[in-house]
């Protein structure tokens, strides 16, 4: 029986889905050790406590909340000083984080302050003996590998969409606790963080991506990707590296090896031959759709269902389709 | 400005993988191996920052055998200054153990900036920037896709997911370097007789114990081939239909 902690991410102030996911992760991870406590930590400027509660509603028994006004955007220093202290003070069987943007800021310097061995991009995890036992891809997507991680705690960062957040309600005990560097002395700064669009599902977690690449021929008539996007209206839309390359998308947008990695439950592929790199940002989607006009693509290896025609034609049609299935929900 | 970029020899990504006879490796026969492009970005920035401030000198760092030389003097090529092999048999998966080579290297060094690649495609972690930041108690920013150095600070942004984020750091710093920041120059020809003459320093490491160990390496289940729906619009009706029935994401 071995209590375990998981890093609750936030964006604009209230937890992510993937702060979900670790609690959940570390709520598996708890239960696979004969049933320990999940804790979670949390940190935000004013108002971030009250959202917290949420995570009790995930399976965590306590929740260590970091309340400050100079929190408000991510703080590297702050968040890794305040989780290696909190991991310390809990002897922690696991540390759980996400493999997000954030998450793979974080969980290295926290590993770092703790000497504790860490994996990333986990896609799964055992508790066998001594070790906790992963898997993680490896040479972008083309080999598994299972990893082994002795010591306590192991730190691991989970890929986001492998773990569905599972309600599974616990005390959820708000505990307020001082950061453990006092955000003034930080030697790295975010002075900002700007979203990528208007209310704009963000590409980690969505549960349906739709990306569009060179085929669309033009950044304007990205908006038939977004159309589709908004009669699915839970989509995000991404990009090949051809497409922000050419300024079409942000780099943001990019899924691929060497931009995001994305696994939602739907995948469409939009005007992209899929190359090698843009595979493994995707591959491991649960039901990959593509649209191309040459039946010889090879992103058509990949894909569970493909249409073989001009994006200029099916994408209307397609959205129209959406728009009338969802009708009928 | 004193500048030292580590880097990593990769193989080619655009293979078919075998796993080795321990089932615990890939077989490196027929594998091609170059400088990661992480780590090509991030020398090229060195090699910019450098070139604005009309002065400083570039140190390439790398971990591995012998054949990390090869990947070191494609670096000078490009116009590094100098370059330290730290010699091992071969190099570890575990990044927390290649993190802690690094920094004892690079610590006493004075080194204003120390720059990393985001990831290494082959183990995929994207840790051992950070962790040596960590080691060497200097400030750290990840995944930087724009850097502006002013004398003891600096600014960077960072891509998230849908988002952006500014960020403003104090030197001496370790930065890690995602695509974007710039597009890395090729050797020239006289790049590469001078790298020929530039020193390389070759020092022997012992590597720390590793916490994290792989256990077992496969290629993952091929998905199995999927069907054309068919062609056109006209094929519309039966993709929702399968996408409501067959994988229930509708
Ligand atoms: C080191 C390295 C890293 C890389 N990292 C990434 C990465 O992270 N992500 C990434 O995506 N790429 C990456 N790439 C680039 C990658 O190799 C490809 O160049 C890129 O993915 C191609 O993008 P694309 O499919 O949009 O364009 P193309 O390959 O040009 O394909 C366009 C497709 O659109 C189809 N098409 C054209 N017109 C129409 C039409 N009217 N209707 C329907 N279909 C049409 C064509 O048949 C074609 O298949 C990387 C490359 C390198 C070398
Ligand atoms: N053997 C090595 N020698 C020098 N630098 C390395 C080595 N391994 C990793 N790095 C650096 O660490 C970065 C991230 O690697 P990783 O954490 O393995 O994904 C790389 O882009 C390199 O800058």
């Amino acid at each position: 029986m071995a209590n375990v902690l998981a890093f609750a991410e936030t964006r604009d102030g209230a937890p992510r889905k993937v702060a979900l996911e670790a609690i959940t992760a570390a709520r598996m991870l708890a239960d696979a050790t004969g049933g320990g406590e999940v804790h979670a930590l949390i940190l935000g400027a004013a108002g971030v406590s009250e959202k917290a509660k949420q995570l009790g509603e995930y399976g965590a028994d306590v929740v260590y909340v970091v309340e400050h006004a100079a929190l408000a955007n991510y703080s590297p220093e702050v968040a890794a000083a305040t989780a290696a202290d909190r991991a310390k003070q809990g002897g922690y069987r696991a540390v759980v984080f996400s493999t997000s943007a954030q998450g793979r800021d974080l969980a290295p310097r926290v590993a770092a302050k703790l000497d504790a061995g860490i994996v990333t991009d986990v896609t799964s995890f055992k508790v066998e003996g001594d070790a906790i036992t992963v898997t993680h891809p490896m040479n972008i997507g083309k080999v598994g590998a299972t990893v082994s991680i002795s010591g306590t705690p192991a730190v691991i960062a989970m890929r986001p969409n492998v773990i569905a957040p599972a309600a599974n309600a616990k005390a959820g005990k708000i505990e307020l606790i001082q950061p453990a560097l006092d955000p003034a002395q930080a030697r790295v700064t975010v002075k900002e963080t700007k979203q990528g669009g208007g209310g704009k599902l963000d590409l980690a977690e969505a549960p349906i991506v739709i990306a569009g690449g060179r085929g669309l021929k033009a950044a304007e008539n990205f908006k038939l990707v977004e159309d589709l996007a908004a009669a699915f209206g839970n989509a995000a839309v991404g990009a090949t590296r051809a497409v922000t390359d050419d300024g079409w998308r942000p780099h943001s947008d990019q899924i691929g090896q060497t931009g995001r990695l994305v696994s939602p439950d739907l995948y469409i592929a939009v005007g992209i031959s899929g190359a090698v790199q843009h595979l493994a940002g995707m591959r491991t989607s649960k039901t990959i759709v593509a649209i191309n006009k040459d039946k010889e693509a090879p992103i058509f290896k990949l894909a569970d269902y493909g249409i073989v025609g001009d994006v200029f034609e099916v994408m209307p049609a397609l959205t129209e389709a959406i728009k009338e299935a969802k009708k009928g929900h | 400005m004193k500048i030292a970029v580590c880097i990593k020899r990769v193989p080619d990504m655009d293979v078919r993988f075998k796993i080795g006879a321990d089932s615990a490796s890939v077989d490196e026969t027929g594998l091609k191996y170059d400088l990661n492009d992480f780590d090509a970005w991030a020398v090229e920035a060195a090699l910019q920052l450098r070139e604005k401030a009309g002065a400083g000198e570039v140190t390439v760092v790398s971990l591995g055998p012998d054949a990390a030389q090869e990947t070191l003097r494609k670096a000078l090529s490009m116009g590094a200054d100098k370059a330290i092999h730290l010699k091992t048999e071969r190099i570890p998966f575990d990044s927390s153990v290649i993190a802690k080579a690094l920094a004892d290297e690079l610590r006493g060094g004075s080194y204003d900036l120390i720059l990393f690649g985001k990831m290494a495609p082959d183990t995929a972690n994207g840790v051992t920037g950070p962790i040596a930041a960590e080691l060497l108690g200097v400030a750290c920013v990840t995944a930087i896709s724009s850097l502006e150095v002013n004398g003891q600070t600096g600014t960077a942004k960072r891509e998230l997911e849908g988002a952006q984020e500014f960020v403003e750091f104090k030197l001496p710093a370790v930065l890690t370097v995602d695509e974007g920041l710039n597009t890395a120059r090729y050797p020239t020809l006289k790049g590469i007789m001078a790298a020929k003459k530039k020193p390389l320093e070759v020092k022997p490491v012992q590597l720390g114990e590793s916490k994290v160990n792989v256990k077992k390496m496969e290629l993952p289940a091929e998905r199995s081939a999927g069907k054309i729906v068919g062609e056109g619009a006209a094929a519309v009706p039966e993709l929702v239909r399968l996408l409501q029935t067959e994988a229930k994401v509708i």
